[in-house]
């Protein structure tokens, strides 16, 4: 397959980036997206120029590392997955591909595809875990939990982590984010405890990151790699206003 | 080198508790005067570093990863083994250590698999409490499955999905401390250099990976839980960035490395399909429980899978190995797969493959009961190689998948250099010759939930030499030594990438130092290396500078000391001049095929003392004695 490439560049955070166009010639439709640009990188090596930047680590779908908007969609044109389970056999040959970074002001470019997520992390330091010490638990099965609490629960935190819920909003929101997260530890008894004061603090680090609001228009679900449903939000919201109802202060 | 194994005495149950009893304690006002550096997030390093934090000591804990939530734990995807006989079936802690001890061919410590074991239930029920969703019965109770090596359902699962799980719960203890300001995380920060002052560990020199900045940073004990090496194989089922870099940087400031040639290759993975490829991706072990493995009985079989009539379908595994079966542990369905292929019976491009079928089991269980056990893994394999599992086989091979050799421990987990402690995969400790499935996560949360913040004390509360700042000149020394390393590999300025040099040394490691190794395979790839090596230190080419991001200068350090790291593996499979577990030496095996172990010259570890670049490291020996387990020949039959 022969390619033509629109890849964002740029240097840093400080500095301005521009599209950069690039042909590749002897793509197998057997590639995944990112041995393409694999291919792409040793070419530009080659040719000694800077490689493009961007974020990978596992390959299989599930560290969350990598995160670009391909013709325009997060992670690219498949339902439910992720750039580097992607493969070429996708696209036909001649096609044009436009690769850019998520765009979101609390997500900072860093270089060429690369972003700075780290806005997710403060989210969950701010409240996304069960407060327990090592060696405080009871036996595992003292706590029976009913089976489909246990796998609403699990569907929730199959999130990844990537940001293609914030890529794909047109106000940024990272709601699906921290609803799939308030949404796991609710469903569970051992997240009961916490729950209020939880979503106060998670909701409030979420707006103070500078993500945007949601609107409801569920780009967010339709992005997601790994199929985490809106209705999180849903809960979310509920959670979110029983506290504040309750008079509970972050 | 001095190698004490601390193993308490007394009746192995008793051992670790006893070794509690007896080991200093730091009380908790003097924790927060100790400064602990933990390198790595993963499930090891993740626990390590949130539950000492919890205790009151300070920690750093460093990645290079963008969030310690990408650690490749999060890969995992069977589960996780714990003797909680939930099921009645006979299992026990004396069973798990069984288990683990024969899966390891009997090259393991007694004294460590025992605790392992102890510990392994308490894994389950702290993961329970912090709200990692485990699977479930309808009663509302743990789910269990079985594994390979295995006779007991001992197995707690989360989907496909355990081992992200099992992180992210860690990721949640470890984000708590982080938010509570005990912990300082450094993400997108690679370590590139141990500080030994007056034979202590004291610190590190990182480089953080975007600004190109180095730092140093001190600590009264350092932690390494930076997982393995099976990426100097190059394709590997590893994530792009493990690499041998800490282990190897301690290792050359001192730190024995034990039995690096002990590597496991993993039965099921996707077959390799072009030369770009740049990773193998696992099917989980558990698809074994269901699906058959088979070949064509005739080498020049030609029809389709479902053409070929039973009688023509070869199930070696379950013709060899009857009482395991298609449960055989991993080093022996590994090889069993590529002698088959070999005698070209295998199947798909290039002959390298073999059948996992399910129809069986979909006819017996329906698609219903399959898709809801291993849904997620048969979407993955369909979008990787374009063909639905649940009409035609899957097709596997055996990839590099996990290393059991690593730097040796104590029974503290204290490396040969006072101070450094290794943790999980990097360390060497637990799984022998082979590890069995489900073993990993086990053993990375043992390690950094129950056992190091148990240890950790006994060094601090022992002699650390003097306290240190990162003004000392060893801090300078390394710092310099790092900047003139990384300017090098700017400055060859030569015509080959840092992967083209990886793909080659993977390649030789693969075929003269993977599933099978003779004496000839050995020799010459340490012919070779060196060759290779000195080719890298002359004609790679890196561009760009070290001051921002650079991800060719970041693969230019990991590669050197692959390139490096490779000529002790073969020296360690040389000299190890028997076959056992996941070390298969062609020149000892049984008449039917199998690993013959030589227990007269070989039970015990190799730990390798580093002696220069160009110069022969020293062989070490930690003899091995079974007081519990009788030493025995290893049969799944």
């Amino acid at each position: 397959m022969k390619l033509q490439l629109k890849v964002w560049r740029q240097q840093n955070t400080n500095t301005e980036g521009t599209f950069a166009d690039y042909t590749l010639n002897e793509v197998s439709p057997d590639m995944s997206f990112l041995e393409m640009l694999d291919v792409l990188n040793e070419q530009l090596l080659g040719k000694g120029q800077d490689p493009v930047a961007f974020d990978h680590d596992c390959r299989e779908g599930i560290c969350g590392s990598c995160s670009m908007m391909i013709n325009g969609k997060p992670h690219g044109p498949e339902n439910m997955t992720t750039t580097c389970q992607l493969h070429m056999r996708k696209f036909n040959d001649g096609d044009n591909i436009v690769i850019e970074p998520w765009r979101a002001s609390a997500f900072p470019v860093i270089k060429d595809l690369a972003v700075d997520r780290s806005a997710f992390d403060r989210i969950i330091q701010a409240g996304g875990f069960i407060s327990v010490n090592t060696g405080n638990a009871q036996d595992g099965n003292t706590l029976p939990i009913p089976k489909p609490d246990a796998d609403s629960a699990m569907d929730a935190a199959a999130c990844i982590g990537c940001g293609a819920c914030v890529a794909a909003c047109k106000n940024a929101s990272a709601m699906l984010f921290t609803a799939a997260k308030v949404a796991h530890l609710g469903y569970l008894p051992q997240g009961q405890p916490e729950r209020n004061k939880r979503v106060l603090r998670m909701v409030n680090q979420m707006d103070s990151e500078g993500f945007g609001n949601c609107t409801n228009t569920l780009d967010c679900e339709a992005a997601c790699p790994k199929g985490i449903s809106a209705d999180n939000i849903a809960r979310l919201n509920r959670d979110f206003l029983k506290a504040k109802l309750k008079g509970i202060s972050a | 080198m001095i190698l004490d194994s601390k193993i308490p005495s007394g009746p192995i149950e008793q051992k670790w508790d006893k070794h509690r009893a007896e080991v200093k304690l730091v009380n908790p006002a003097n924790k927060r005067k100790y400064r602990i550096l933990v390198v790595g997030s993963g499930l090891a390093g993740a626990s390590a570093a949130a539950s000492l934090a919890e205790l009151g000591y300070n920690v750093d804990c460093f990645t290079f990863h963008d969030s310690p939530r990408r650690a490749h734990s999060i890969a995992a995807q069977g589960g996780i083994n714990a003797a909680k006989n939930y099921q009645n079936d006979g299992d026990s802690i004396y069973r798990l250590f069984y288990d683990t001890v024969k899966g390891g061919d009997f090259r393991a410590r007694e004294g460590n698999v025992y605790r392992l074991a102890q510990v392994s239930t308490n894994i389950i029920d702290q993961c329970v409490a912090q709200g990692v969703p485990f699977a479930r019965e309808y009663g509302g109770y743990l789910s269990n499955r079985s594994f390979g090596g295995a006779q007991v359902s001992r197995t707690f699962y989360a989907k496909g999905q355990t081992g992200q799980q099992l992180l992210l719960g860690a990721y949640s203890a470890l984000s708590r401390q982080i938010g509570a300001g005990t912990v300082t995380m450094h993400t997108r920060s690679e370590m590139m250099e141990l500080v030994v002052v007056d034979g202590h560990a004291k610190g590190i020199v990182t480089r953080d990976l975007v600004s190109g900045k180095i730092e140093s940073w001190a600590g009264d004990a350092v932690i390494l839980a930076t997982g393995g090496y099976s990426n100097v194989f190059y394709l590997s089922t590893n994530a792009m960035a493990c690499n041998v870099t800490s282990i190897w940087r301690a290792h050359k400031k001192g730190a024995g490395l034990a039995n690096p040639c002990f590597t496991q290759i993993h039965p099921t993975s996707i077959p390799q399909h072009g030369e770009y490829q740049s990773k193998l991706t696992l099917m989980s072990e558990s698809l074994r429980n269901d699906g058959r493995v088979w070949v064509p009985k005739s080498a020049n079989e030609k029809r389709a899978p479902h053409e070929i009539p039973e009688q023509d379908r070869d199930y070696y595994l379950e013709r060899k190995y009857p009482s395991f079966g298609n449960l055989s542990p991993r080093d022996i369905a590994s090889r069993a797969a590529k002698e088959v292929c070999d005698e070209g019976r295998g199947v798909g491009p290039g002959g390298r493959g073999v059948y996992l079928d399910f129809s069986a089991a979909i006819h017996r269980l329906g698609e219903k009961t399959i898709a809801e056990r291993y849904g997620n893994l048969f979407e993955m394999y369909e979008r990787i190689t374009g063909e639905n599992p649940y009409k035609v086989p899957m097709r596997i091979y055996p990839a590099p998948h996990y290393t059991m050799g690593g730097l040796w421990v104590d029974y503290n987990l204290m490396s040969t250099i006072p101070g450094l402690h290794v943790l999980g995969e990097a360390n060497f400790s637990d799984h022998g010759a082979n590890r069995l499935g489900a073993s990993a996560l086990m053993q990375g949360l043992a390690d950094g939930y129950f056992v190091i913040p148990n240890t950790i004390g006994h060094y601090l509360a022992s002699d650390t030499g003097n306290k240190v700042g990162t003004d000392h000149p060893e801090f300078k020394k390394a710092e310099a030594e790092v900047q003139a390393r990384l300017h090098t590999f700017l400055s060859i300025k030569g015509k080959r990438t840092t992967t083209s040099f990886h793909r080659e040394l993977g390649m030789l490691m693969w075929n003269n130092c993977g599933m099978a190794r003779s004496e000839a395979s050995l020799q010459q790839a340490l012919s070779r290396i060196p060759e290779i090596r000195e080719e890298f230190w002359n004609n790679l080419n890196v561009l760009g500078s070290g001051l921002e991001m650079n991800i060719a200068l970041e693969q230019a350090g990991r590669v050197a000391d692959f390139l490096e790291f490779a000529e002790l593996m073969c020296w360690d499979a040389l000299e190890r001049d028997e076959s056992c577990g996941g070390h298969f030496r062609t020149e000892h095996q049984t008449e039917d095929g199998e690993a013959k172990r030589n227990d007269q010259d070989f039970c015990h570890s190799a730990v390798w003392e580093y002696t220069g670049t160009d110069s022969k490291p020293i062989r070490h020996k930690e003899e091995l004695t079974f007081e519990n387990i009788k030493l025995a020949t290893r049969s799944y039959k």
